[in-house]
């Protein structure tokens, strides 16, 4: 029972703190009150116009995504045939081109948005939401611009 | 002189009487006290109760045969004021609307206070954040005629109809205390206050729908719902909350474009 008992109280003597009816401990705050200093906040159409991104996005994805995985990894001999000549065939057409542009600029949208979202529900700490976003935004428009600028300059003769 | 029936009591009770109703419960409950540590405590309670009776009552023999000091809210006792909403094996759920053969009696039932909310004592919590998300709705009538009404304000039997499901909500926070994103940070409005917006949105005598979609249209209003359903499975009036707010959300979508 004496190892019950302190439990019981959840405060061993490391600790040190003992509370009273004087000295009550403090309780442990919801996470961010809504207080008068709170910022009277953005109610621009930020958020709609990002939450119906992610849906019409969705499912230009599953056209493009799906049909980027038949031809790079089933049709037509599968994995195997990929190499420099399949992806420099490929980008000699215009179509092929936009597909991709489109594709990388939709899924990199999609998931930079999807993973500010998964940010801004598990972050805790204002300061842990920024570095993360922070690196999120900058991963994503250095991927966006680097895709784009190789789609664009592409050039098969290179050797 | 002992009569028969005496003698019979006397004697191994009557086959049919030996099986009493009552069954031996633990309870397990999160107990916090600011006046004794910083830290809550799991405590358990062994009851003799009829399985047939609500965790609310078992928390009233706890209370008032064992430990005086147990805390918690209750009002109605009939699933009608919202105050005893809390976190009953892991679910949230009214205390004095889950019968105790329902929750598997044969283990511990842990009872511990709503999540999200800062706990005060044992089961209480403040609910403050909860009826600020609740009041910034305007839950209330608004029209634009500012004189008194002269007569009853008439409308269709249809009409009534399509907000019926959010008039039921009794404000007991089991919903909104059972969301992941609220549990976050706090700064979402929360299930409940949509579903109280959405009582007046879809009031064809209200005039202030577009005033509560700008007001619900916030980057913490429900556009952070991710459809997660704990709001459903965890209202006990069995409301249909998810619903609710994905017509909210649609009628911001149908109002802007
Ligand atoms: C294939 C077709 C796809 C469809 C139909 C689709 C659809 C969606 C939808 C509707 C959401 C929003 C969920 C919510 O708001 O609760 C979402 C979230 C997300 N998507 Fe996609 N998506 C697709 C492809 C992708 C791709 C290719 C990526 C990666 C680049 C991606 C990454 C994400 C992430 C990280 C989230 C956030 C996760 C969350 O909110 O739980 N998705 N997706
Ligand atoms: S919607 Fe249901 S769970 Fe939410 S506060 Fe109202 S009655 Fe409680
Ligand atoms: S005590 Fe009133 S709802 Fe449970």
């Amino acid at each position: 029972m004496s190892t019950t008992e302190t439990t019981a109280s959840g405060v061993g003597p490391v600790e040190g703190g003992s509370y009273n009816v004087d000295n009550p401990a403090p309780y442990i705050e919801a996470p961010r009150q809504r207080t008068k200093k709170t910022p009277k906040s953005t109610r621009g159409n930020f958020e709609m116009a990002a939450w119906l991104f992610m849906r019409l996005s969705g499912v230009v994805l599953v056209v493009l995504v799906i049909g980027h995985l038949l031809i790079q990894l089933v049709l037509d001999g599968g994995v195997s045939k990929i190499g420099f000549a399949f992806v420099a065939g490929r980008w000699a057409s215009p179509w092929w081109q936009v597909w991709d542009l489109l594709m990388l600029w939709l899924a990199m949208l999609h998931g930079c948005n999807g993973l500010r979202t998964v940010i801004n529900d598990y972050a805790e700490r204002a300061n842990t939401r920024l570095w993360l976003k922070g690196l999120l935004y900058t991963a994503t428009v250095w991927t966006i611009l680097l895709g784009t600028l190789v789609i664009f300059t592409f050039d098969p003769n290179i050797r | 002189m002992a009569t028969p029936t005496m003698e019979k009591a006397d004697a191994a009770p009557e086959p049919g009487f030996a099986d009493s109703p009552y069954i031996t419960v633990t309870f397990r409950v999160r107990r916090f006290n600011s006046e004794v540590s910083a830290e809550a405590t799991w405590e358990d309670f062994q009851l003799e109760i009829d399985p047939k009776e609500r965790v609310l009552d078992g928390l009233h023999k706890i209370k008032w045969d064992l430990d005086g000091t147990l805390t918690f809210r209750r009002s109605c006792a009939h699933g009608i004021c919202g105050s005893d909403a809390m976190r009953i094996n892991g679910k949230n759920r009214l205390a004095c609307k889950t019968l105790i053969k329902d929750i598997n009696p044969e283990k511990p039932i842990t009872v511990e206070p709503i999540k999200g909310l800062t706990v005060l004592k044992d089961l209480v919590v403040d609910m403050e954040p909860f009826f600020q998300a609740y009041r910034d709705v305007m839950p209330f009538l608004v029209t634009k005629d500012t004189n008194e009404p002269t007569r009853e304000r008439l409308q269709s039997a249809e009409d009534r109809a399509r907000f019926d499901d959010t008039t039921k909500c009794i404000l007991c926070a089991a919903c909104t205390s059972s969301c992941p994103v609220f549990w976050n940070d706090g700064q979402y409005f929360g299930p409940a206050a949509i579903v109280n917006a959405h009582r007046f949105i879809f009031d064809s005598r209200d005039e202030a729908g577009e005033q509560r979609l700008e007001i619900l249209n916030d980057k913490d209003g429900v556009w952070r719902c991710r459809t997660t359903f704990n709001c459903t499975d965890a209202c006990p009036r069995g409301i249909e909350v998810t619903k609710a707010i994905a017509e909210v959300k649609r009628a911001l979508i149908t109002r802007r474009f």
